[in-house]
């Protein structure tokens, strides 16, 4: 964490000693406890060299070429959720979108905005979450910061988190680069992420578990930069509105029509399970580690064959198509053999009725 | 998945088309009564499967559209009140009453929260005794035994901070209603399978012998639909104008009859008044007078309530069958469910907002474009 952190000598006031189980606003303070709370719950599971400096920015060599940066803030309830936490969310979240880019990620900042009251328990599981998740993406977390706020002013925690990365020149993947004829990929299973928040959220129990997709998606990204390079032309990662949306978004930029079939998208069985029951449609619902892949249809089995050399892209496939017609419209033909329009929506989903 | 697949398998699909065509010697008028099956229809497409045969009506069942907007309006004006907690099934949240919605109440900062039972209500109610929690209790026949059992259980359990704003619906006399305008152009009814699965079909019979249309109950996933209009199609030609059951896997001659008599327990026929359609008589369900004690209309006093519909909305139109969505002037243009003019374009099951989202009116731009 940057920052300076002073130890201020001779404080008239005992603090207190006994085991602190709970966050307190003092944590905040700049005093003795915000030490503590950085040198007992962060700093030994972030601990880098850019870090471990701790002044008050953090110095990077970045090389010749443009970087990617990217911010995101987590504010997902409940905390922790089968297959994750806010923490591994919140360092995935921001690698994936300069990912997107093409780019290598990093390093990553990390802000924390931590509700007074919050165990320190499910603190250090988030922390020690988040220092797994960097790791194994290969950036550091460089800088950071904490607040602590009143009961009552936030929601237990909240991260933001910023990605940096390193970009290629000869590899430059964009939405507006969708061309017609090409393929639509994604790397894996849908809506698996929302359904595993709405399943905790709500309470609702399936025959089994729903787990969180939430992944850092580079790795799928080298492979492709590996074999296919500039061929690329589109990746996007479809987290909030799910695939509908981040499609609709394409065919818009591009100024392209997209076609889906309905049978090629691969939903689990559990996941469509909640969704009928929901009355929710998966097109709409979160991913956090699946990426949508567009390349021209000659090398979209061998882009199938890299992902699938990746134990998170095993469940890559093709779902649908750039065409011609109707430029920024995305439709489906459905299971049946119909077709529809998949359009954005104006909000959230709302579960229906009956 | 299992018991879904089976009935979205498009072989079959294209052979119950093909019957419906082959069948067909006119172009028959159906109406599926039930916004689920508008939903299902127009999200798969089946409505332009079937081509010149079948020309589909989008009738009135969908609770969030037929809501009238009083009720709306009372619900807004309860669920801004400090004490209160209101609960709702989602769909609810958006539908606009005169001046706002209960998502707008809730950024105001009314607590406003989506359940998916009304016997969650009741738990909500249980662990906040502080705190008045009213249900928004909406729907037809399907949601009734369970809205009931909440109120039944409120009272077996003696929980006095909990009550129903009760707006429910019966399908059989807006049937009624529908055959008995002049303009109405429907020849035969798929008539609602969930509603059927509590209720039964003998309410039907009547209504199908008096005005010689054929009836046939009918599930909601793809084959079942083409199955029910396979079935009225064929009884229209030969014609016959019967009740049939399509949906025999989840209904019975006389519907489930605990469920029945729970909500005969806590509820009873009363006048209601169905948004865009206007008031039908004993269209709707009350509470009795040995549960008004859980009735939020008369817990909240709320005065009167002045009630603004926008002139330029033809939901009733749309409700009736009178009009396809997308006939309506402000569709698509100054009603979109982002902006909504009248509940059928809030609600998924609403004929609008699935003909908007599912974009029938953004396709036939680019056929005629």
């Amino acid at each position: 964490m940057t920052g300076t952190i002073s130890l201020p000598q001779g404080l008239s006031c005992p603090l207190p000693h006994a085991a602190i189980e709970r966050v307190q606003l003092g944590h905040g303070s700049g005093g003795k406890l915000s030490a503590e709370l950085l040198g007992d719950h962060f700093l030994p599971h972030f601990s880098n060299p850019v870090l471990d400096q701790l002044g008050d920015a953090a110095v990077l060599a970045l090389g010749a070429g443009e970087v990617a940066i990217s911010t995101d803030s987590f504010v997902v309830t409940p905390l922790e959720f089968p297959g994750g936490n806010i923490g591994a969310l919140a360092v995935h979240g921001s690698l994936n979108d300069v990912a997107m880019m093409g780019a290598v990620p990093r390093y990553l900042t990390a802000g924390f905005i931590i509700e007074e009251g919050l165990p320190f328990a499910v603190l250090d599981r988030i922390v020690v979450a988040m220092a797994a998740a960097a790791a194994e993406a290969g950036v550091t977390i460089v800088t950071g910061d904490t607040k602590v706020v009143e009961r009552g002013k936030a929601d237990g925690l909240y991260i933001n988190t910023t990605a940096i990365g390193t970009l290629e020149r000869s590899f430059r993947p964009a939405p507006h680069r969708a061309t017609v004829g090409d393929a639509i990929l994604v790397t894996g299973p849908l809506a698996s992420h929302g359904m595993a928040i709405m399943a905790v959220r709500e309470g609702l129990a399936f025959e089994a578990e729903i787990e969180s997709d939430s992944a850092c998606v580079s790795p799928l990204v080298e492979r492709l930069r590996a074999a296919l390079g500039e061929r690329v032309h589109v990746l996007r990662d479809p987290t909030r509105g799910g695939v509908a949306s981040a499609l609709n978004e394409i065919a818009e930029t591009a100024g392209v029509g997209i076609e889906l079939d309905e049978q090629a998208l691969p939903i689990p069985g559990p996941v469509a399970a909640a969704c009928e029951m929901l009355g929710l449609d998966p097109l709409y619902v979160a991913n956090e580690g699946v990426v949508i892949v567009i390349v021209p249809e000659g090398v979209a089995d061998q882009a199938i064959a890299a992902l699938r050399a990746h134990p998170l892209g095993v469940g890559a496939t093709r779902i649908g198509r750039i065409c011609g017609a109707h430029p920024g419209m995305v439709t489906m033909r459905t299971g049946i053999g119909g077709t529809r329009v998949v359009n954005m929506l104006p909000g959230d989903q709302l579960p229906r009725i009956c | 998945m299992k018991y879904l697949e089976e009935y979205r398998d498009p072989e079959i699909a294209r052979a119950l088309v093909g019957r419906i065509q082959r069948m067909a010697t006119r172009r028959w008028a159906l109406m599926e009564v039930c916004g689920g099956q508008t939903h299902t229809l127009v999200k798969q497409g089946l409505d332009e499967l079937l081509g010149d045969a079948v020309e589909m009506i989008h009738g009135p069942g969908c609770p969030v559209c037929v809501t009238p907007l009083e009720q709306i309006d009372k619900a807004l004006a309860i669920a801004s009140r400090p004490e209160v907690i209101f609960t709702s099934f989602g769909d609810m949240l958006r539908v606009p009453g005169s001046e706002c919605d209960l998502l707008a109440v809730r950024a105001r900062g009314g607590n406003v929260r989506i359940v998916y039972s009304p016997l969650d209500a009741l738990e909500l109610a249980i662990a906040h005794p502080d705190r008045e929690v009213v249900f928004f209790a909406v729907g037809f026949e399907t949601t009734a035994p369970a809205n009931a059992m909440a109120v039944w259980r409120a009272r077996q359990l003696g929980v006095t901070n909990f009550s129903v704003l009760v707006s429910h619906v019966t399908v059989p006399p807006a049937m009624t209603a529908l055959l008995s305008d002049p303009e109405c152009r429907v020849q035969g009814f798929l008539a609602a399978g969930h509603v059927c699965a509590v209720m039964g079909w003998e309410e039907y019979l009547p209504i199908a012998a008096t005005y010689r249309v054929p009836i046939v109950v009918t599930g909601f996933e793809p084959l079942d639909l083409l199955e029910g209009i396979a079935m009225a199609v064929a009884q229209l030609e030969e014609g016959r104008a019967e009740v049939e059951n399509q949906y025999v896997r989840s209904v019975r001659r006389e519907g489930t009859l605990p469920a029945r008599e729970l909500v005969d327990e806590v509820f009873e026929l009363v006048d209601r008044k169905w948004r865009g359609i206007g008031e039908i008589p004993l269209s709707g369900l009350g509470l009795r007078p040995a549960f008004a004690a859980y009735d939020a209309e008369r817990r909240f006093s709320l005065g009167h309530l002045q009630v603004n519909e926008p002139s330029e909305c033809r939901a009733g139109a749309v409700l009736k069958g009178q009009i396809k969505p997308h006939q309506c002037g402000a569709f698509g243009t100054r009603c979109t469910p982002m902006s909504p003019l009248g509940a059928p374009m809030v609600s998924s099951e609403g004929a609008c907002a699935a003909y908007f989202n599912y974009g029938r009116h953004r396709q036939a731009a680019t056929v005629e474009g």
